[in-house]
């Protein structure tokens, strides 16, 4: 790795398009703020109810947030011949892939972190569930997308590859997924934010190489 | 050792004869376990009556499920190593029966659990719900698979897929067991309860042997498909190559 400038360029490129592509910031807090909303609405206004459930609800969220994104993660990429001048340059895909998925993590899934005591009040749930459910979102958000990473990666020459992505990355969620709504459930935090914070490690270790190794065949 | 079965000619002359001795010796073994499965095995009052007889068909295919996704994980990992053309082949030709093996599993797991346990479908059953993301991993494989626009990309694509889905599935397999151990009703009958008689032991691993030899059967059929449409698609290039 002789010069990080790619990497720093993959970062800053992925954060300047999700800023100048909509509006900026405020676009995934909307998104989460929005699909909190809905929870009253669908499940009923019940104070216990909320407390059971709105956690889980708000995990389907940044699930289904980390999807969204990445279609375009690598796409437009390809697209433009951008991916091609990575893949030729000194310094490894992986580490470009893997700020490329830190930069759409930091767009997309650090704002439901940072939304968690807000939304999480409304939602009646205790103040002492607050910070774990925020280090469980901010968790479990990186481990969803470094594995949509993959699953965007590997459909990169896929047009309308949206649906795929899904399919592929679901049951990649799933122990994600299960540790962090234990982490995050009332009442138990234990062993399953230890859990949760492996899943993740796991995660980063494996996704970046099989995402630069599927990112290697989009451009072949 | 693989170089010398990964020689397609040695393949093709080989499974010509293979591929129709194991379907022939597949019917056979499972014909007999489904014979003594309905017929002579006595039914068991404690799993449900006769509908416990779902047993000869539903193990074998859970065990197949499991198998045949690391089937095709050890395969699509020779394919990436190594680059022989018949471990993709391979892979390819799982896919299709290991889902089809899997949705058996459910469904005969959702025919057993109706009358046994009361109902079609158990959310917060650890088995169930690991068998059902290995359907949808095989979906997944094959889905990538036909959206690659060339032979080679859905070679690399499903290879690296199927093996970034081997190495979760233990993962998958720990949180879905911790989950359920967590949510699991006790009035779950479970089927590891007493050690099995041998009387419904011998039909069920016969039955089990049978299952396996038909799946190679079937994918040896495929993978010699396989075969024969890349000769049909070579022969077409070189045909409009020379005009």
């Amino acid at each position: 790795m002789r010069s990080p400038a790619p990497i720093r360029a993959a970062f800053g490129q992925a954060l300047a398009e999700a800023w100048a592509g909509g509006a900026g910031a405020l676009l995934p807090i909307g998104f989460f703020a929005g699909a909190a909303m809905l929870v009253p609405f669908t499940v009923g206004s019940e104070a216990n109810q909320l407390a059971a459930i709105g956690t889980g609800v708000l995990w389907v969220a940044l699930a289904l947030a980390s999807l969204v994104s990445m279609e375009r993660l690598f796409q437009a990429d390809l697209e433009d011949g951008t991916l091609e001048l990575w893949a030729q340059e000194a310094c490894p895909l992986f580490l470009i892939a893997t700020a490329k998925i830190f930069a759409h993590w930091t767009v997309s899934g650090l704002p439901l972190v940072l939304l968690t005591p807000l939304i999480g009040i409304t939602l009646q749930l205790p103040a002492d569930q607050l910070l774990p459910a925020m280090l469980a979102y901010g968790l479990g958000g990186l481990a969803f997308f470094s594995w949509g990473g993959v699953a965007g990666a590997l459909a990169a020459s896929v047009p309308r590859g949206g649906l795929l992505i899904a399919l592929l990355a679901l049951p990649l969620f799933v122990p994600t997924a299960i540790f962090g709504a234990l982490a995050a459930e009332p009442g138990a935090v234990g062993p399953n934010i230890l859990f949760l914070a492996a899943s993740t490690l796991f995660a980063l270790a494996v996704a970046p190489f099989a995402a630069s190794a599927a990112l290697r065949l989009a451009v072949d | 050792m693989i170089s010398i079965f990964a020689n397609p000619h040695r393949f093709m002359k080989l499974s010509r004869w293979l591929a129709p001795a194991c379907l022939v010796a597949g019917i056979l073994l499972i014909a007999w376990s489904l014979w003594q499965a309905l017929w002579v095995v006595p039914q068991d009052d404690y799993q449900g009556g006769d509908i416990m007889r779902a047993m000869f068909i539903h193990v074998p295919s859970a065990w197949l499920a499991m198998g045949s996704y690391m089937g095709l994980a050890v395969a699509s990992f020779v394919w990436f190593i190594w680059r022989h053309e018949l471990a993709d082949m391979a892979a390819k030709s799982i896919a299709p029966i290991g889902a089809g093996y899997t949705a058996m599993c459910l469904a005969t797991g959702a025919i057993w659990g109706k009358p046994t346990w009361g109902t079609w479908w158990l959310w917060d059953d650890a088995r169930m719900m690991s068998v059902l993301l290995m359907f949808f991993l095989f979906l997944g494989y094959m889905a990538l698979r036909a959206a690659m626009d060339t032979r080679q990309k859905a070679a690399r694509a499903g290879a690296i897929l199927a093996m970034v889905g081997a190495v979760n599935v233990p993962l998958i397999k720990f949180s879905v067991d911790i989950w359920a151990s967590i949510h699991q009703s006790a009035s779950v009958i479970r089927m590891d309860g007493p050690a099995m008689p041998a009387i419904y032991l011998t039909p069920l691993l016969i039955g089990a042997l049978g299952h396996l030899i038909f799946f190679a059967a079937l994918t040896l059929t495929l993978m010699r498909a396989e075969v024969w449409q890349r000769r049909g698609d070579v022969i077409m290039a070189r045909k409009l190559a020379g005009g």
